[in-house]
């Protein structure tokens, strides 16, 4: 069983692992909507409509030019931000402080989840210590409680 | 007329300071058992009816405001700057709040409307209106400074005589939805203010009980309704104007509406908590604080330039002020609960994580992760610059990214609370709850993977969608399970009723609801919330072409075929515009003629801006969005771009389900169900029902509340 779930987990990775193989204008999609149009529209470069806009024709000028020069995403995103900007990326992924930003978020959610865990058994805890033993609810019980509800309340 | 605005705005000070001060010193006097000269009660009443004639000061400065537009005044600065004769009198009339001193001046109207509405209705508890009135009054003198020191709308341009025309209206607000978007999302941000204010003064006083929160429950829901409705119509705005084929761009401003919405989100579920089992009581004061205080930081973030928006019509320099009050409130709610906190004791624990009040909890964690997420990417550009000296960009892929697990996170716990007991729910109940949507999700999983939704297809592949594609189609399948659970608990019930009865299902499910509008009211909420879920899930399929298209130029998009009938000029005295005729087929059939926009506003001045109107046709399985954006300068060929925006209807038909349902919850039920029903202990001799039946009453039976 357990040798099946790795075979499994493998598979999943491995079919994960190649989704990430694109054809050159997937590529282009792809990069062109992880960066910004840097006129101040505050839009993706690929959605940017303005027509005449000062700076996402040439910025889109310089995604292929790059993509065509064979360069790597690192290398594409680190042109971006030597010529534009780090404003020209959509998001921060230039590693070091940027990690943060991702980290951030899924922090706070996990201490949260772990708070609630404490409080959960510090209460359980403060719980059978002060109140006298109940004995667990019984389907039976369960049964009869959801009959009285539904006869009474029509709700909680 | 501006004289008098400025006269109006000083009185409705006065009187608000007033409010404040004697307010303060009667409850003072009433809660220490001091005498004063003249009866407390006396000058607690004086000080409500003073809050009610500020009121009056407000709307007559309001009323000049209004008049000053109206008659093209345009010695008034702030009507110079946001009017001009040909604009029409609809758009006027919005200007009101199109910049930064009228929008304050609104926001004043509309917490001195709420103050109104809450002095006339004090009876139901004398002291507690009052502390929340005196409250309400510090928060009114705050805006009304702004108005009369910082940002007075009423400002007379240099010299005393104005220009013959004004500059006009921003094109960009010239949108019938911006008559209606502010004043519904300020409604919403000045509406926590009630809730708050009620939630401080009876920390203050030490409210015994919990008959704070049923007087406050539907000022909540009412400030969370205008709220809700304003965001969304801030999203239609931005879909139908903007012209870059979506709704909501995760701009700080955009964002500074959200936070509050999801803590007041949090409010209302948690404060059931604190009702039904008397639990969460701190918890649930620093949450109507926490939503209060976003109301005002999302104004700062507005107002000052702290973060760049495309929301620039409303920035300026008064974000001291805000930063300067946001302190204050801080510090007021900060020593308040300091200083009663033994009053906030719980008078109940959790007993088990599988529990409605631990989901309840996890709903409350998920709701302020999000805010926190929300929050982190608007601050995070400031923060990254403080400590790398560079700006860094917080676009829609980042929340894409972090924020949608998060949400799909939530629309798990929203099919997943109302389905388990108070206190703990058996493994039986579970199993019985859970069957139907469980099978529902695996079903809808299936037939969307039938129907095309593969995440590992060749083409997902190519678009470069997989993670968008894999969102999709777990919170599509995700969202039919909660319907199915929803569905169950009315079918349950109204078989319930049917029973006793005799009605059929159909009444029977009204009568349900109508018994327990807040039980079933909340029921639909979910229900619109979920269809929303799945109306922006479809944002993982969107595709777009653009084309210069000339007379006869036809093209092929998602399953439509449009051909281009003409392309004209137009010209009034308010903006030029191009337009293209467009007839779009569907299956061979002409189904619509479409007729994309591109304006020029200001023509012929320093200052022509460009304004898009989008064209768009609507149904319930996609939105062709269509954008007239220009001409290409070589050969004069209009350029079209198409957009297919799969299920964006859903999201509107989900607010009207939301706003139904809100309405539904509002409404007192009909037939209070107050009976306590006891079962009697001895009855029950079958030692298969345990010692919980035999000790007596169910826990489960006792309604302490009649409304819920």
């Amino acid at each position: 069983m357990y040798k099946r779930v790795l075979q499994l987990v493998l598979i999943v990775f491995v079919a994960f692992t190649m989704l990430g193989a694109s054809s050159p204008s997937a590529r282009f999609g792809r990069l062109g909507h992880d960066l910004m149009c840097t006129c101040g529209c505050s839009q993706i470069l690929l959605e940017c409509n303005h027509v005449g806009c000062p700076n996402s024709t040439g910025e889109i000028a310089d995604l292929h030019a790059q993509l065509d020069a064979g360069g790597t995403d690192a290398q594409v995103f680190k042109f971006f931000t030597v010529k534009y900007g780090p404003i020209a990326l959509a998001e921060p992924v230039r590693g070091g402080f940027d990690t943060v930003a991702w980290i951030g978020p899924f922090a706070f959610l996990l201490l949260g989840i772990i708070l609630i865990l404490l409080l959960l058994r510090l209460w359980k805890a403060r719980h059978a210590r002060l109140a006298p033993a109940v004995e667990p609810a019984t389907p039976d019980a369960d049964a009869l409680r959801d009959r009285i509800r539904n006869e009474t309340e029509y709700g909680e | 007329m501006p004289f008098f605005g400025s006269v109006s705005l000083l009185l409705a000070l006065a009187l608000s300071v007033y409010t404040l001060f004697a307010g303060t010193l009667s409850l003072w006097a009433i809660a220490n058992g001091r005498a004063l000269a003249v009866a407390p009660e006396r000058i607690r009443e004086t000080a409500r009816r003073a809050g009610i004639a500020s009121f009056i000061a407000v709307t007559a400065a309001a009323f000049a405001l209004v008049w000053s537009f109206f008659t093209n005044d345009f010695s008034v600065d702030y009507v110079l700057h946001h009017s001009s004769i040909a604009l029409p009198g609809f758009y006027k009339f919005s200007s009101i709040w199109a910049g930064q001193e009228g929008s304050l001046l609104l926001w004043a109207w509309l917490l001195a409307a709420y103050g109104f509405v809450l002095r006339l209705r004090h009876k139901s508890d004398i002291t507690l209106h009052a502390y929340a009135s005196t409250i309400l009054a510090g928060v009114q003198i705050f805006f009304l400074l702004l108005v009369t020191v910082v940002a007075s709308p009423f400002a007379i341009v240099p010299g005393g005589v104005g220009p013959a025309d004004g500059f006009g209206l921003n094109p960009l607000l010239q949108y019938a939805e911006m008559v209606i978007h502010p004043p519904m999302l300020y409604l919403g941000y000045v509406g926590f203010a009630v809730p708050f204010a009620f939630a401080l003064g009876a920390l203050m006083m030490r409210y015994p009980g919990e008959k704070w929160i049923a007087i406050t429950r539907r000022w909540t829901m009412v400030a969370w309704l205008f709220l809700t409705c304003g965001i969304i119509l801030g999203m239609h705005w931005a879909y139908a104007v903007l012209g870059w084929g979506g709704y909501w761009g995760w701009d700080p401003v955009e964002n500074a509406s959200l936070m509050p919405w999801l803590t007041g989100t949090a409010f209302l579920h948690s404060v059931m908590m604190q009702e039904k089992r008397g639990m969460m009581k701190g918890w649930n004061v620093w949450l109507i604080f926490t939503t209060f205080i976003l109301t005002i930081l999302g104004t700062l973030l507005t107002r000052s330039g702290l973060v760049s928006s495309v929301h620039a019509f409303a920035e300026s320099d008064i974000g001291n002020w805000f930063v300067g009050f946001l302190v204050l409130v801080l510090a007021v709610c900060l020593f308040t609960y300091l200083y009663n906190r033994d009053h906030l004791k719980n008078e109940n624990h959790l007993e088990s994580l599988v529990s409605r009040e631990s989901s309840f909890l996890f709903n409350n964690l998920v709701l302020l992760a999000a805010c926190f997420t929300v929050l982190w990417g608007t601050l995070f550009p400031v923060l990254s610059e403080f400590v790398q000296g560079s700006k860094v960009t917080m676009g829609a892929p980042f929340y894409n990214r972090v924020a949608v697990p998060i949400g799909i996170f939530l629309l798990f716990l929203t099919g997943v609370g109302p389905l388990l007991a108070w206190r703990s729910t058996s493994l039986r109940a579970i199993r019985r709850n859970f069957v139907l949507p469980c099978i529902a999700i695996i079903v809808t999983t299936l037939v969307l993977i039938i129907a095309g939704v593969r995440p590992w297809s060749a083409d997902t592949q190519a678009a470069g969608d997989v993670g968008s594609s894999i969102y999709a189609l777990v919170c599509i399948a995700l969202g039919v399970g909660v319907i199915t659970a929803i569905a169950a608990e009315f079918l349950r019930g109204a078989n319930v009723v049917h029973t006793q009865t005799g009605k059929n299902l159909f009444e029977s499910t009204i009568l349900l609801t109508r018994r327990n509008t807040r039980r079933y009211g909340g029921y639909l909420i979910h229900f619109g919330v979920v269809i929303m879920f799945i109306g922006l899930a479809g944002s993982a399929f969107n595709q777009s072409k653009e084309a210069e298209m000339s007379f006869g130029d036809s093209m092929n998009v998602g399953g439509y075929k449009v051909v281009c009938q003409s392309y004209s000029e137009d010209s009034n005295a308010n903006y030029d515009s191009q337009f293209a005729l467009l007839d779009v087929y569907h299956n061979g059939k002409l189904i619509t003629r479409l007729a994309p926009e591109r304006r020029v506003y200001f023509v012929n001045t320093d200052h022509a801006q460009p304004s898009t109107v989008v064209a768009i046709h609507s149904s319930l399985e996609n939105d062709l969005y269509v954008v007239f954006e220009g001409t290409n300068p070589d050969n004069q060929k209009p350029i079209i771009k198409f957009f297919i925006n799969p299920l964006v209807n859903w999201i509107w038909v989900g607010v009207v389900i939301v706003i139904f349902g809100t309405f539904i919850a509002l409404v007192p039920p009909l037939k209070p169900a107050t009976r306590r029903v006891e079962v009697p202990a001895p009855i029950v001799p079958d030692a298969a029902l345990g010692g919980s039946l035999a000790r007596g009453p169910l826990p489960l039976s006792a309604p302490e509340n009649p409304h819920v």
